[in-house]
């Protein structure tokens, strides 16, 4: 048995594949400590990224026997797929309003809880309480209130005559996503909202005090010194909310399934949809590895501009 | 699942602290007036706002207590005026009216048994896996170490929609298992059955990621005082290095548990056995099939959402803490 510090110790000027492998012999346990994460890692994370390569070049069906290789098919007919245009289009769309929304308002009530006030605490459960409660059900809760019949939303809408007849929420192709993003922006504000209040808690006091001796006003404050410091926090739940709204299903599955004329059908829900309704199993990929490539270009900027702010 | 270690706030832990008070303990009363308005405003907002955060759930509790009947009227009841417990015994299959719901709802208890059994074991299976590979990484020397590392970082930031299929087809086609021949054809594998919730599951790049950090951190004249009193690896890991990453161990177990509790996309695709739901699945599709069933529906919310809200009272700083580090909810 050798220790870390040995083995850290001894010079490794010497390499090649007989040396290697005695170290590879000496330290056999290491292997064993890796072994469970490892092979589950392997199959489902490595072996399955190869193979979901793999499958956007055949047409996989489960419930067909063959499965031809069909090149670059499966690309050429997302490229021209209306609906799969219609999808990138709807989650852009739910990212690009439910994002800064819940960060924003996030930060407002961060900002006021970080003021002395009484029961800080207590706003402070009240606000995150939608973050645990199950997204299941928060979309039934929701699915509810937006019920143009009897839900909570139109009774006091036409009850304080902001609307003279119902609307109706989720079956109307106006409304459907608004009424998604509103639901989402709830259950996600307290979560930026703790992540603000981190931030704002790491911001040297000794600023602001500079800052009130120099003259600044709240305004001021905010803009030149809170706003700029919570800078790397920002990006933060910026990449986060969009890895997250780029990755948004239950809510669509439950509340709209899609609809109203493909207006909430975003990208996840798209795949799903190809995947095990029509079983394409190889177009469903192709679609994943679309969404994964947005993905990837959005963090490589984000991881950019992070790097630019510190 | 998919993550960006670069981005995490530099450290977690500031997450829970106290804010500061520097404030409040201003001398001087000139300010008074000024601090009377501004706290005035504070509660102006905040107020009618965390109204508008409760009134949701304050309504769902309400219609879990209600029949249909009152359920529909208007104006709505936030206060039952004739409270019936109707919701929950049909729910949980122990009576109720209507004979036909209570014969389509009495695998309730069996959604709750197989979210609680899949959420521990997922959340066993991850932060032994986990904290053996963290081990690994962080305190041992070996061939292949940071090359094996990158490549488990470098996955982080993978959707879960990329590997859903292939992990898919990959279940289905396990040999042995749900009636496959040994070439894995025939049967349907580990689909629809609870390896195939659990084991999927089992490891998380992000989870090892963090607990190899928080690793780093112990000292090496630690583990080497354990070696040459004759301990084992394993035993140093078991009674050396576990023990003090308690903190990080806690923190992310408690989102493991909430997130495979609260999980939908992956039972949704793999469990087609009713005595297999998990919670969020069977409430789910209860609202697909039973679109009517309201007052039922109300009653299996609430009891899917209490065991979530009774892990964040009782471990809020940790579940906080969580939360931020990991970053992301399903």
């Amino acid at each position: 048995m050798t220790s870390t510090a040995d083995a850290a110790r001894r010079p490794t000027r010497k390499r090649g594949p007989r040396r290697t492998l005695s170290r590879m012999r000496r330290e056999w346990s290491a292997y064993l400590f890796l072994s469970p994460g490892l092979l589950l890692f392997s199959v489902f994370t490595v072996f399955a990224l190869l193979f979901a390569f793999y499958l956007t070049f055949t047409e996989w069906s489960i419930i067909q026997p063959e499965r031809p290789f069909v090149g670059l098919d499966n690309y050429s007919r997302m490229i021209e797929d209306e609906r799969f245009r219609r999808s990138v289009i709807n989650t852009a769309y739910y990212t690009g309003a439910t994002v800064p929304l819940t960060m924003g308002i996030g930060l407002l009530i961060a900002i006021l809880l970080n003021q002395p006030i009484r029961a800080r605490g207590f706003f402070r459960t009240l606000y995150f309480l939608p973050v645990v409660t199950p997204f299941v059900v928060v979309a039934i809760i929701w699915k509810w209130l937006y019920n143009s019949d009897y839900g909570l939303f139109n009774y006091y809408l036409l009850k304080t005559h902001l609307i003279t007849e119902p609307l109706l929420w989720l079956s109307d192709k106006d409304l459907a996503m608004p009424a998604v993003v509103l639901m989402s922006v709830w259950s996600g504000v307290g979560f930026s909202m703790v992540i603000y209040l981190a931030g704002l808690q790491s911001i040297p006091q000794e600023l602001y005090e500079a800052a009130r001796i120099d003259g600044a006003g709240a305004w001021s404050q905010l803009r030149h010194i809170t706003i700029p410091m919570l800078a790397p926090t920002t990006l933060f739940l910026m990449v986060m909310g969009i890895i997250g709204s780029f990755q948004v299903f239950t809510q669509i599955f439950i509340m709209t399934n899609g609809g109203p004329v493909d207006r909430t059908t975003t990208m996840v829900f798209y795949i799903y949809e190809a995947a095990f309704k029509f079983y394409e199993m190889g177009y469903a990929s192709t679609l994943a590895y679309a969404l994964f490539a947005m993905l990837f270009v959005f963090t490589l900027i984000q991881l950019r501009m992070y790097r630019r702010a510190e | 699942m998919s993550l960006a270690p670069e981005v995490l706030p530099a450290d977690p832990g500031t997450v829970v602290g106290k804010p500061r008070r520097t404030e409040k303990s201003r001398p001087g009363k000139k300010k008074s007036r000024s601090q009377w308005v501004k706290r005035l405003l504070c509660y102006g907002i905040l107020v009618p706002g965390s109204i508008l955060f409760v009134a949701p759930f304050a309504w769902l509790i309400s219609a879990s207590f209600q029949d249909m009947g009152s359920m529909f009227s208007y104006p709505p009841q936030w206060v039952p005026e004739d409270p019936t417990l109707n919701g929950y015994t049909t729910f949980l299959g122990v009576g109720g009216d209507d004979a036909s719901q209570s014969a389509q709802s009495s695998d309730a208890w069996r959604w709750f048994a197989n979210s609680a059994f899949v959420a521990t074991a997922v959340t066993v299976l991850q932060l032994f896996f986990n904290s053996l590979a963290a081990y690994a990484f962080a305190k041992r020397q070996f061939p292949g170490r940071d090359l094996i590392f990158m490549l488990f970082l470098g996955t982080m930031m993978i959707p879960g929609q990329v590997t859903l299929i292939p992990n898919y087809l990959a279940l289905k086609h396990i040999p042995f298992f749900g009636g496959n021949d040994m070439f894995g054809q025939g049967g349907h594998g580990w689909l629809d059955s609870y390896y195939g919730l659990i084991l999927p599951g089992a490891v998380s790049a992000f989870g090892i990621f963090l607990l190899r950090q928080y690793m780093l951190s112990i000292p090496n004249d630690l583990l080497d005082a354990a070696r040459i009193d004759g301990a084992s690896e394993f035993r140093i890991f078991w009674r050396v290095v576990l023990p003090l990453c308690g903190p990080v161990l806690a923190a992310t177990g408690i989102f493991t548990f909430t997130y495979a509790w609260e999980d939908f996309f992956w039972p949704l695709i793999i469990i087609s056995s009713p005595e297999l739901y998990t919670a969020p699945l069977g409430l789910a599709l209860f609202v697909v099939k039973n679109r009517t069933a309201w007052d039922v529906l109300m009653a299996g919310s609430v009891i899917a959402t209490l065991p979530m809200i009774a892990v964040f009272m009782i471990f809020q700083r940790k579940f906080i803490q969580g939360i931020s580090m990991s970053g992301l909810k399903g």
